[in-house]
């Protein structure tokens, strides 16, 4: 009995003092007593609740400072502005906590706490749901909402009385000389069990999803088909235990076409729907065609697609001075504001007697403001839209691959052409030259772009099976009471006497009004009885 | 009547309410300044000696009867007669309350969603939930005395959401526009006002405490209060609740996060201190189970819990950028 629960625990009975001479003994503490003396510690209430509250303190951290994970942008700045910082966080993996050894290294002792705290609960559970309710205590008196009554009947008739009583109020019962010794409320500790079980299977499954699944993201452009492959994500990250090669599921999309809707409120544009319309083709099928919408994934083959971003791409060709075309594709470009000012980079490495790179800003409704620069009217695209480039010449970083990000242009050592006071302005349909001579660039036509985030996570509906598990467990173990209830009879002079007390396991104030509906029902049966 | 009419007039309802509140808030003020000049030998004793109701015999034991029974419990810990102002108090909690109703209803009607989808609107309307939660208890238990925190608390909230956290009617971003918003955002809501409730009474328990170990002397308004340990396990039940909805609003976020995010969790920031106050609280759960971190401990971990929840709202909202950025203040960037 005394070892089924931590010793520190509110509810464990006292444990038994081994020292009855009195005499103190000093512990001696061999390899296996010091283990298990650890175990003890470890497997103490006292440590799981600071290991808890040590896992709410270094889980803030995490929202202090930016994490790789979820605002990786956030990171890049904070390296921009002070490096040394940056490396002394960095080291201690601050950046990203949440994988870090030592934020592993506190879930990992609570959880091991945790099971060694369930595990000999459990066994003690099944053992006590297999024995019979307890003995019947000498004196009743003490215990809760103690009531006494009398009645004719005699002693063996009030005893099986007092059983249906309580075998119908749905409690184990068990008979003890002249008293009916009751418990019910096993449900609770079943409930605890379960919850803090399926958390570990929480855990695990979390765990698991990130070893078997993978994400990826992919800028995905009017009319450009996607093969679900590595080779055609932007950024692709597999879990440790797949083999991307094998384990992606086969399928195409393309985006056919992609709408928008804002209203005007509260002095600004505000973005009301996205719709994106798709198309998917699975192995030995038609291209079929789906709707994507924020908040509404696609989900193919057990690969989930998530409409995350969009925005317009600019589809440009760059031609040499004899008209031949040396660059022509779709461009996509940020968002820099609501009103979808965005920027792009077009880098045109060969083909012209130099390398060039462009950098643009286009307005879908351009305005000039009071101090000259361009902004957006509106989000939606108008006639008037136009694109502002900047260009400049020399080495773009595309063959060594210094600089191979497709959104930014590192311009420190490149000369410029065209700079902010003369930037070369086009329309849609527009061609115009390049500087010294360079040759032409047209703009084609402008498109619309999506952001996809691509998923797969073979076990997150475990993950939700397991949570949902967890939910059940506490609700049983909060909402049901844990409660013994006895009542004995006496011979009495004219009859018997009745007793009746209860006894709460746990937080329970309802008990006495449990116990007076008791007293209350058996004093009907026992009338009834002497009736009939 | 147009969007921006519906929405003067939910915000005219708002500066009533608070009104209202404030009113309230004196008139519990009132009463708690009575109670303590109240004589405390005017009251029995909470512990009451042991009474045994014996109900004689009628006809000479030909049939069962009760013999000793438990006292039945006070009718009321506090004292039988409560006094005036506090019944000024409650009566102007709900009247404050109905126009804080009828504020939120048309916050909503003009937005023509759920009246919760920024912060302003989570203010105005958690706000409401716990001072309903409040007004709900009173039918449970007599919590009265925990009318100047509630209201007090209520006007601060209201002040701050009008002055500093006010934006005009919007429609939702697509992000938003979820039935998961419903849900989530609803069950985070409740949760707030058990949280508030329970740690009222933690304040309240740290005093009495204080007082029944002899520090507190002379807080003889504390004498009119349940003991202690009543407190605490009022707090308790609350707490429990408030823990129950909360883990439900981190499930419903997560799920909803799938949905939304592809991801189901991220360590997004508020996702961050949603798993803080959940693991807060777990903890302040264990430490009621557990030998020598009954009483204080556990007292103060309640009133961290509810720190971490205003820290999650207030600067989590304003001052953290994420995901969450649904405060309205901010332009909100593409999904």
């Amino acid at each position: 009995m005394a070892s089924f629960r931590p010793s520190d625990a509110i509810s464990a009975e006292p444990e038994e003092d081994s020292r009855a001479d009195g005499a103190p003994t000093l512990p001696k503490l061999g390899p296996v007593g010091f283990a298990r003396f650890l175990w003890r510690q470890l497997t103490s209430m006292r440590t799981a609740l600071v290991l808890l509250l040590l896992l709410a303190l270094v889980a803030v951290p995490g929202s202090l400072i930016p994490q790789r994970t979820s605002n990786p942008n956030g990171v890049a700045s904070w390296q921009r502005d002070d490096p040394e910082l940056f490396r002394t966080l960095d080291s201690l993996g601050l950046f990203s906590l949440y994988s870090s050894p030592w934020f592993a290294a506190v879930y990992v002792l609570l959880f091991v706490s945790l099971v060694g705290c369930i595990l000999p609960r459990a066994k003690h559970h099944i053992d006590a749901m297999r024995s019979r309710p307890p003995r019947t205590p000498a004196r009743l008196s003490r215990l809760v909402a103690y009531t006494e009554a009398s009645t004719p009947l005699d002693v063996e008739t009030a005893v099986a009385v007092a059983r249906d009583t309580l075998k119908k109020r749905r409690y184990r019962v068990e008979r003890y000389g002249d008293s009916i010794s009751a418990e019910r409320g096993y449900l609770k500790e079943t409930g605890n069990l379960i919850f803090h079980i399926s958390l570990v299977g929480v855990l695990v499954f979390v765990g698991l999803g990130d070893l078997l699944g993978s994400i990826g993201q992919r800028v995905l452009i009017e009319g450009q088909p996607f093969v679900n492959v590595q080779a055609d994500y932007d950024t692709f990250t597999p879990g440790a235990w797949i083999d991307p090669d094998t384990d992606l599921a086969p399928f195409s999309m393309r985006l056919d076409s992609f709408e928008d809707r804002y209203s005007f409120a509260d002095n600004r544009w505000n973005p009301e729907k996205f719709t994106a319309n798709m198309s998917i083709r699975e192995p030995g099928g038609d291209w079929q065609p789906r709707v994507l919408e924020v908040n509404s994934p696609l989900d193919i083959g057990g690969t989930q697609v998530y409409l995350l971003g969009n925005g317009y791409a600019l589809d440009v060709t760059v031609r040499d001075p004899e008209g031949r075309e040396v660059f022509s594709q779709p461009v996509p470009f940020l968002a820099l504001d609501n009103n979808l000012m965005s920027m792009g980079v077009v880098k045109v490495p060969d083909g012209l007697s130099e390398q060039i790179g462009m950098r643009g800003f286009f307005y879908p409704d351009p305005y000039a403001r009071t101090d000259g620069t361009l902004g957006s009217f509106q989000p939606m695209i108008t006639d008037n839209a136009i694109v502002t480039l900047l260009v400049y010449s020399g080495n773009i970083g595309l063959d060594d691959g210094s600089d191979s990000n497709v959104y930014s242009l590192k311009t420190a050592n490149l000369t410029e052409l065209a700079g902010r006071d003369d930037p070369l302005t086009l329309a849609v349909g527009e061609t115009v030259d390049l500087p010294n001579g360079l040759g032409t660039i047209e703009l084609n036509k402008v498109v619309r772009y999506v952001g996809l985030d691509i998923h797969r996570d073979p076990v997150q509906g475990l993950v939700l099976v397991f949570t949902l598990l967890a939910i059940a467990g506490l609700l049983a173990g909060v909402m049901v009471p844990r409660r013994r209830v006895w009542i004995k009879v006496l011979p009495a002079a004219d009859g018997s006497r009745v007793e009746y007390a209860g006894l709460a396991r746990g937080d329970d104030a309802a008990l006495p009004a449990e116990v007076a509906e008791i007293v209350r029902i058996n004093t009907e049966a026992l009338e009834r009885r002497m009736t009939t | 009547m147009n969007t921006e009419t519906l929405a003067a007039w939910s915000l005219l309802g708002v500066y009533s309410a608070c009104a209202v509140y404030l009113m309230a808030f004196v008139a519990f003020l009132v009463d708690l300044a009575r109670r303590s000049a109240r004589t405390p030998a005017a009251r029995t004793p909470a512990t009451a000696t042991v009474s045994s109701a014996t109900v004689a015999s009628a006809e000479g034991g030909s049939t069962a009867v009760l013999v000793n029974a438990p006292p039945a419990p006070p009718a009321d810990q506090v004292g039988a007669k409560p006094s005036r102002s506090a019944r000024v108090g409650v009566a102007l909690t709900v009247v404050g309350l109905v126009v804080h109703t009828a504020a939120i209803l048309l916050r909503g009607i003009a937005a023509e969603r759920v009246p919760w989808a920024n912060m302003f609107e989570f203010a105005l309307t958690g706000t409401g939930v716990i001072v309903a939660t409040f007004v709900v208890s009173l039918l449970w238990k007599d919590l009265r005395y925990l009318g100047v925190f509630i209201t007090g608390l209520s006007v601060l909230l209201l002040a701050l959401a009008t002055r500093n956290l006010y934006v005009d009617v919007v429609p939702l971003p697509p992000a938003l526009d979820s039935a998961w918003l419903v849900i989530h955002v609803l069950v985070a809501i409740l949760a707030t006002g058990f949280f508030a409730l329970a740690t009222g009474l933690s304040i309240l328990q740290l005093l009495q405490q204080g007082r029944e170990g002899g520090r507190l002397r002379k807080a003889r308004l504390m004498r009119t209060m349940p003991a202690s340990t009543v407190l605490e396990t009022m707090s308790y039940r609350l707490n429990v609740v408030g823990f129950v909805l909360w883990t439900f609003t981190l499930v419903f976020g997560a799920i909803w996060a799938e949905r939304a995010w592809g991801r189901y969790w991220g360590w997004d920031v508020k996702e961050v201190w949603t798993f803080v106050i959940w693991v807060v609280y777990a903890g302040y759960i264990h430490a009621r189970a557990t030998r020598g971190w009954r009483g204080t401990p556990s007292a103060v971990l309640s009133i961290v819990g509810f720190v971490t929840v205003l820290f999650n709202f207030v600067v989590v909202n304003v001052f953290f950028t994420g995901l969450h950025a649904y405060s309205g203040l901010v332009a909100p960037t593409s999904p």
